[in-house]
């Protein structure tokens, strides 16, 4: 891409945000498979809608499509947001239909999800570069942070130069480590929770209102 | 780095493709990502002397997702090392999203490369044959 057409794109980014102040923020949730995104997401919108916005499941990519809540007016210490939550399918670079066989799936049913994943996921980084204003990125902090996966996604984040929380969330486990991941990335602020349990949803929600108000 | 193929399939061995920073430097994104995602089709494994752009990291990962088929093709796996931090950049790069892409990075297919071990000088990777 040339060095106009990069100015350009930088400029028309910022002056788009600059004009949107008014409309509601597209903030995606962001993260590896199983990390609690959606578990999470339906909190946020249990918490301030009372609607849920879809099923959990601890069998991997069962948020396979997008899905999105819209104007979720959160408001904390006195700042106030409304944000419109896009739960994505968890980032990953490969699929396979047979871990689905492990979950008790016959072989149509796994082919099945396994392609509705992949577009799910082809769609989701389709979005990160040119429709979300925000992104809340999800680790589950018992597993080691530092995977390629998610250095590769938090370094396109930071490209887009997008507004980002990361939450280390099922600190309710034992095997939980939040240190790991504020140390894995200490550019970005950590906010630990469990959206399982509700632990800690104050601070995630005064984040919320302070990051992307 | 030299620009280097080293080939072994006629005996059911691996392929390492050896791309030098310049060869990939007159390429197109799309350009770079056919190339990389052909070769690892084929079965081999890719170096870069110089990675990707995040911006082309986030295009590779969409076109993997799209040619993902049952019992044919199940993905890459990608390692490279820890991206030097922002302080080196300049604000221009900033501004414009640019990142630093010196690193050197291994893609393979996801049946047949797992890593073993990384650090930041390190890339340890197992590669299986098909």
């Amino acid at each position: 891409m040339g060095l106009l057409t990069d100015l350009r794109d930088s400029i028309s980014r910022v002056v788009d945000r600059l004009f949107s102040e008014s409309e509601p923020k597209r903030i995606g949730i962001y993260g590896p498979p199983n990390a609690g995104k959606t578990t999470l997401a339906n909190r946020i919108a249990r918490d301030w809608t009372g609607d849920a916005i879809g099923p959990e499941s601890h069998i991997p990519h069962e948020t396979r499509r997008a899905r999105r809540k819209e104007n979720v007016e959160i408001e904390r210490n006195g700042k106030k947001v409304t944000i419109d939550i896009v739960d994505t399918p968890g980032v990953t670079t490969k699929v396979d239909y047979k871990e689905f066989l492990e979950h008790d799936m016959e072989k149509d049913d796994a082919v099945r999800r396994s392609r509705e994943a992949t577009e799910g996921v082809a769609e989701a980084m389709h979005w990160l570069r040119e429709d979300v204003d925000g992104v809340i990125y999800v680790l589950d902090s018992t597993k080691d942070p530092i995977s390629q996966v998610n250095t590769m996604l938090i370094g396109i984040i930071e490209s887009q130069d997008l507004p980002v929380l990361i939450f280390a969330n099922k600190i309710d486990l034992e095997e939980s480590n939040v240190e790991r991941i504020t140390n894995a990335y200490p550019q970005h602020e950590t906010v630990e929770l469990s959206a399982l349990e509700g632990e800690n949803m104050d601070e995630v929600y005064a984040k919320i209102a302070e990051y992307f108000a | 780095m030299p620009e280097a193929t080293a080939s072994d399939n006629g005996s059911g061995g691996v392929q390492i493709d050896l791309f030098s920073g310049n060869r990939m430097a007159n390429l197109t994104s799309m350009e770079k990502i056919r190339l990389i995602l052909d070769g690892v089709r084929d079965g081999n494994i890719v170096i870069l002397e110089e990675g990707l752009s995040p911006d082309e990291e986030s295009k590779l990962i969409e076109v993997t997702m799209a040619e993902i088929s049952p019992d044919e093709f199940n993905g890459i796996e990608i390692e490279t090392y820890p991206r030097s931090q922002t302080a080196d950049q300049s604000f221009l790069d900033r501004l414009m999203g640019r990142q630093s892409t010196q690193k050197l990075t291994v893609i393979g297919p996801a049946n047949q490369i797992q890593t073993l071990h990384k650090d930041e000088n390190l890339i340890s990777a197992l590669v299986s044959r098909k």
